[in-house]
């Protein structure tokens, strides 16, 4: 990725890319009007998010190619978002469940 | 002045440079705000009695159309940094230009939508929904805010530094590019979250 010959030959992956994710876009919509049972349905869109940001994430944001100490620090973040979930999840459960909204 | 260090050598124990450990020390803490705000919506959601559908109230082909612009707009992006690798300045600004542009757009696009809400007495107070999505949107949009300011310096005065330091310069890009990438992907979940469940 970091020469020039290098950069100009990603060009068509970032074009596939691109176009892989406007599809993902359009199959995301199409999905939501199919009636699925709720749970399924969350779970489709939730996939298909996942899949598009991680291409977002390997291609354009070059992780595929990175350097150790940037896996380690997203681990890290992963963790700590993990821990942060859990707080508010274990909070909620310490007073008796999700507190209702009106 | 003295210089900071390893803006374009790689440092050892890291092996890259600070610009890019830096940037990626940012996105982890947005990982966090953002995760929080997510959190939020799904504890609001769980305990509300009831939820409308995110697209019996909001427009899902206008934020499909967005979503395709700022897809389109982390390619341009791209493009402006290998372009900087080809010693092409032309190229670079051309692809920033249509960055700019693109995200203009997002912008102008949302503010319609808000607008098209206002029109229809649906504030942030009207309802625990649409408080969530002015609160996740507004954020997401003040980052795109953010990226058009750094991407148009970069674009006009701070591309001076393509004659000086072409190579600290391709890194600012890169790094710049890092951070636009992240608010697509943030964008990428929330479009689902709030426009289709």
């Amino acid at each position: 990725m970091n020469t020039a010959s290098g950069a100009s030959g990603h060009a068509r992956t970032y074009l596939l890319v691109f176009g892989t994710l406007a599809m993902l876009t359009i199959v995301t919509v199409a999905a939501g009007y199919v009636s699925f049972p709720a749970g399924l349905g969350i779970a489709i869109a939730l996939v298909i998010a996942t899949v598009k940001g991680s291409l977002v994430a390997a291609y354009f944001m070059h992780l595929l190619h990175e350097q150790k100490a940037i896996y380690w620090l997203l681990l890290f973040t992963l963790l700590l978002l993990l821990i942060m979930f859990g707080l508010f999840i274990g909070s909620a459960l310490d007073q008796g469940g999700i507190p209702s909204v009106s | 002045m003295e210089m900071i260090p390893y803006t374009v050598e790689a440092r050892e124990d890291t092996g890259m440079n600070n610009a890019k450990l830096g940037i990626w020390l940012f996105l982890a803490s947005e990982v966090m705000l953002f995760g929080g705000l997510f959190s939020a919506y799904v504890f609001l959601r769980l305990g509300a009695p009831a939820w409308p559908e995110g697209g019996s109230i909001l427009s899902v082909p206008i934020a499909t159309f967005n979503t395709l612009i700022l897809i389109g707009s982390s390619v341009t992006m791209v493009f402006s940094w290998t372009a900087l690798k080809e010693n092409d300045f032309g190229k670079y600004r051309l692809y920033l230009g249509v960055t700019i542009l693109l995200a203009l757009l997002f912008l102008a696009v949302k503010s319609f939508e808000y607008s098209e809400k206002f029109s229809h007495h649906l504030y942030p107070s009207s309802s625990t929904f649409m408080a969530i999505y002015f609160t996740l949107t507004g954020l997401h949009a003040l980052h795109i805010l953010g990226g058009i300011i750094v991407n148009g310096y970069f674009w006009g005065p701070g591309s001076k530094m393509w004659t000086s330091d072409p190579e600290r310069f391709t890194n600012r890009i890169e790094i710049a590019g890092l951070y636009w990438h992240f608010v697509d992907l943030v964008w990428i979940f929330l479009f689902p979250v709030l426009y289709l469940l």
